[in-house]
């Protein structure tokens, strides 16, 4: 089997230096290329609030908070780092910061009901994996659906998944943001995966993806 | 050939890392090997792999309609404020204009039902440059043009690089006053406008201003 390459590609590796020459004139005083600077990410940025607060307002809201706080504090950026990693590691802190002192945390009590994180998830057994391509993306209920996949994973698998996976950070850095140990990140991923892996599979079984255009003839399996 | 039960539990511990490239080349041979033979696990590998793919690609990061353009406005706004005056929320026109526009409106309603004096408003266009001007007066200049302005006119010349200072500053750094927003001050051998005319003319440049730029959010700044 071929390495899985594909997923280990990160984008930002190959970004110009036009975010570097940004940065510099945003911390030289130049305000208004701020925006300019963080626009490539204010998806993600988004989606880490969203994972930890899962309320489109709040994570809005903590969005924009996050983005004025890395404003503010745009002098301490040092070019070493990932300038997306020091933005999402400033949502993730706000995030959650929002989330205590809202106690937003009540509405997620089922996720201390299941304090089995090391116990063993075996995976359900499909015998061929139905692949679902890249291109179903483009269908709004194809990503609704995936979403809403996520949102039934319980807090401490989403925020790791998401970190990770749409965030792309590296394992170190979602240990970092999140604020817990490398083994507890590789844990829960390993378990979100699989259990995204399950219910993406069953979706399949429910008709989530039946209308994919490979349907009409052109079967990848 | 049939795999073992807990060969398989043992290479589904690993498939994260695996599919992170996290294994050591011993642990990847005997998993690769391992997913040629066993159809269970292979599915369990495409499975993740092709979570991680969905998940990771752009079009899941999805933000709420009109997200794109509040972020803009919010940054537009707080930045500007923030940056200038590096804390002091006071120091940008589109935070201090606020009391000011108020103060003109009020000012002005007043002023406006005097006829006699509107006239005076419309005369008199072409005159000697700013020689009425309260020299304490806060005008608004910005690179590329040597008009100065108050603050909101709508004929100000790249916005983004808006400073403030007094009209008497402003003289001294060579600029001219504006002959739209500045206009009732260049009447020559009259006597200086009242305190009234000139909250009238604010009041007048302030409505400009905001036909051309209602998307311009000052509430709560």
């Amino acid at each position: 089997m071929s390495e899985p390459d594909m997923v280990l590609i990160n984008p930002e590796q190959t970004r110009p230096t036009r975010e570097q020459d940004l940065i510099l004139n945003v911390q030289r005083g130049q305000n208004e290329l701020f925006y300019e600077l963080v626009r490539p990410y204010e998806r993600r940025v988004f989606a880490a609030a969203l994972a930890i607060l899962r309320n489109e307002q709040d994570a809005e809201d903590t969005a924009q908070e996050a983005m004025l706080k890395a404003f503010a504090n745009i002098r301490q950026f040092r070019a070493e780092a990932r300038f997306s990693t020091w933005l999402i590691q400033i949502t993730v802190n706000e995030a959650l910061m929002r989330r205590r002192r809202e106690r937003t945390v009540v509405m997620e009590g089922i996720d201390d009901r299941r304090p089995d994180e090391e116990a063993e998830y075996a995976p359900r057994d499909f015998a061929d994996w139905r692949e679902i391509p890249s291109e179903a993306l483009e269908r709004k209920e194809v990503r609704q659906r995936l979403a809403e996949a996520l949102a039934t994973l319980d807090r401490k698998y989403r925020e790791v998944f998401v970190m990770r996976d749409m965030e792309h950070l590296n394992i170190q850095e979602t240990a970092e943001a999140l604020g817990i140990s490398v083994a507890s990140v590789k844990t829960r991923l390993l378990r979100a995966r699989l259990m995204l892996r399950d219910l993406l599979a069953a979706g399949w079984e429910q008709g989530w993806f039946s209308r994919l255009p490979f349907e009409k003839g052109n079967k990848p399996w | 050939m049939v795999e073992s039960k807990a060969n398989c539990e043992q290479v589904w511990r690993e498939i994260s890392n695996y599919v992170d490239g996290e294994v050591d080349t011993a642990l990847r041979q005997t998993m690769e090997e391992h997913f040629q033979s066993c159809k269970r696990c292979a599915s369990v590998l495409a499975g993740m792999q092709n979570v991680v793919q969905l998940y990771g690609d752009e079009r899941m990061l999805e933000v709420p309609a009109g997200f794109s353009r509040r972020l803009e406005k919010r940054l537009a706004s707080d930045v500007a404020v923030r940056g200038e005056g590096k804390g002091k929320r006071w120091s940008s026109w589109s935070a201090w204009l606020v009391p000011v526009a108020a103060m003109a409106l009020i000012a002005g309603s007043v002023v406006l039902m005097n006829s006699l004096t509107f006239k005076n408003f419309i005369q008199s266009r072409h005159a000697q440059p700013g020689n009425n001007i309260p020299p304490d007066l806060v005008v608004v200049v910005s690179d590329g043009s040597k008009l100065f302005h108050v603050p909101g006119c709508a004929f100000i010349h790249d916005k983004a690089s808006e400073r403030t200072m007094t009209a008497k500053e402003a003289t001294r750094d060579g600029y001219v006053p504006c002959t739209r927003c500045l206009r009732q001050y260049l009447k020559t051998g009259l006597t200086p406008p009242s305190g009234q005319q000139v909250a009238a003319a604010a009041s007048e440049a302030e409505e400009e201003h905001q036909e051309q730029e209602e998307d311009l959010s000052l509430a709560g700044h």
